[in-house]
């Protein structure tokens, strides 16, 4: 489990977190969502260690980002996966060195070995016959199947995703969605994912946190957001007709 | 920021990036892939802009050289010193800084804004240590060759300039180059070329890897990059002449 206890961040005197505290739990898709300008980028980067909070702590099974020593925390990140908005995939290498990367870096593995684990990983996200392709080659949705490729290939504990399909066409976006979801499930990994796609927090947002002007504002599941009364996430999410139509078609059904 | 800011800066990169590699595979990797982008992809240029200038030279000399009373052989003996003591190691490095420092820059800073240095970095591995030091070490190894060959052409170009021109006799041009040889002249040449080789792999890549915004920052960042690289060799020129000559 990871634990997020009271913390606040800054920049250049202006406060972007506000003494966010929460859980995300094992097996779940837990998802980070608000407006731009919210603080949810602010607290995944907090929760990689790329942003070091001025207050509080995070846990990981128990393991402080605080009290880690340089090699704890290199260990740590050793066994987070991230999946960066763009991709983040390395242009100047193949799409069988980008994901082999890690594998190079941090085990001794024979080559033969890390390809093989490359081709599983790459099955494993529905990818074929791109091995020696480069980034630049693949389509948007490629990119990103690869991206989740490269950061399950080292079994992380804990998978983060920063609007893991933004710019993909919605049914992409859906096969990004439940491919994310099914890793979940079947590595018992912990997910965190940072989005503002209301597709993708009705289909597979187990826990929603939201955040608005760096404070948390609503905590609950896919289904409890129907239900809330709380008037910040409401004129969030249901911003859009559509999303008012389905809430109301929705409410009138349970009644 | 002010100047002292990025100086301090900088030399807090430095720190972080001379440490030990995470992996020796990996960074022996890296770096025969950096000698081959910074210093064998600027071979080409490098000979053909070392065997014109030295022609240029030479020619410039011979032309100069009108007084019945100065010998010939002078113009060999000139090219000689001018392509040594200057036109190798310095303007060389102004141009190398130029090709490779904007491609340095521009490479490590669209890593920045593409959040690959991030994707590193949350991976646990020390970016500055794996993205700069390989650089640093190449172009230390692979700029002095460069610079020796630029020395041999443009020394070899006022040659066949003479030959082409009929302005002076190769048989006196041979003579000046060979006359008052002195191989300190070389030493120097080569320790000015190691500072600038230096400045040439980190100051470009300081520009990169703080650059922020998107692809007109990293453009904005190359021209900075090339300009500020320029400025300290030339001052560090002026410097080293001092200390080594003066």
């Amino acid at each position: 489990m990871i634990v997020v206890e009271n913390i606040y961040k800054e920049f250049n005197g202006q406060q972007v977190l506000k003494g966010i505290s929460t859980t995300f739990e094992k097996g779940k898709t837990n998802m980070i969502i608000g407006q731009s300008g919210s603080g949810k980028t602010v607290l995944l980067k907090c929760l990689l260690g790329l942003h070091t909070p001025e207050k509080g702590f995070i846990s990981f099974d128990g393991r402080k980002n605080t009290e880690l020593s340089i090699k704890d925390h290199r260990q740590l990140r050793q066994e987070i996966g991230m999946v960066f908005q763009g991709g983040a995939l390395y242009d100047s290498l193949t799409i069988e060195e980008n994901i082999m990367f890690p594998l190079k870096m941090f085990t001794d593995q024979t080559f033969r070995a890390m390809r093989d684990r490359v081709n599983f990983v790459l099955n494993r996200v529905n990818l074929e016959g791109v091995n020696k392709k480069f980034p630049a080659q693949l389509s948007g949705g490629m990119q990103k199947r690869v991206a989740i490729a490269r950061a399950i290939v080292m079994n992380p504990k804990y998978l983060f995703c920063d609007e893991p399909n933004s710019g993909l066409d919605p049914n992409t976006a859906t096969v990004i969605d439940n491919l994310i979801q099914e890793i979940t499930k079947e590595y018992d990994i912990i997910t965190v994912i940072n989005s503002h796609d209301m597709n993708s927090v009705m289909e597979i947002g187990e826990k929603i946190i939201f955040l608005k002007n760096g404070v948390q504002a609503w905590e609950g599941s896919n289904s409890e957001i129907f239900k809330t009364e709380n008037e910040a996430i409401i004129n969030f999410v249901y911003s859009s007709n559509l999303f008012k139509k389905v809430r109301e078609a929705y409410l009138n059904e349970k009644k | 920021m002010n100047y002292f800011e990025h100086v301090g800066k900088y030399f807090i990169m430095l720190k972080q990036v001379f440490k030990k590699p995470q992996k020796w595979s990996v960074f022996k990797e890296m770096l025969f892939r950096e000698i081959e982008d910074l210093g064998l992809k600027s071979l080409g240029i490098v000979m053909f802009i070392s065997f014109f200038v030295g022609g240029v030279v030479a020619i410039q000399t011979a032309l100069s050289v009108d007084n019945p009373f100065i010998p010939k052989y002078l113009i060999g003996f000139a090219t000689k010193r001018s392509v040594i003591l200057e036109f190798a190691p310095t303007f060389m490095s102004v141009i190398l800084a130029g090709k490779v420092g904007s491609y340095i820059t521009s490479s490590i800073g669209t890593m920045r804004v593409t959040e690959q240095i991030d994707a590193l970095e949350v991976m646990g591995i020390n970016s500055l240590n794996y993205l700069v030091l390989p650089k640093i070490i190449a172009v230390l190894f692979f700029y002095p060759l460069l610079i020796l060959l630029a020395m041999f052409l443009g020394i070899y170009g006022g040659y066949v300039a003479g030959i082409m021109t009929d302005l002076f006799f190769s048989e006196d041009y041979i003579y000046g180059v060979q006359l008052d040889f002195n191989p300190y002249f070389i030493k120097y040449a080569l320790i000015k070329t190691l500072v600038f080789a230096f400045a040439i792999a980190t100051i470009p890549s300081y520009h990169g890897y703080y650059v922020k915004g998107g692809s007109l920052e990293v453009g904005r960042a190359s021209t900075q990059a090339v300009v500020w690289t320029s400025i300290v060799i030339i001052l560090m020129n002026y410097f080293l002449t001092q200390m080594l000559l003066g």
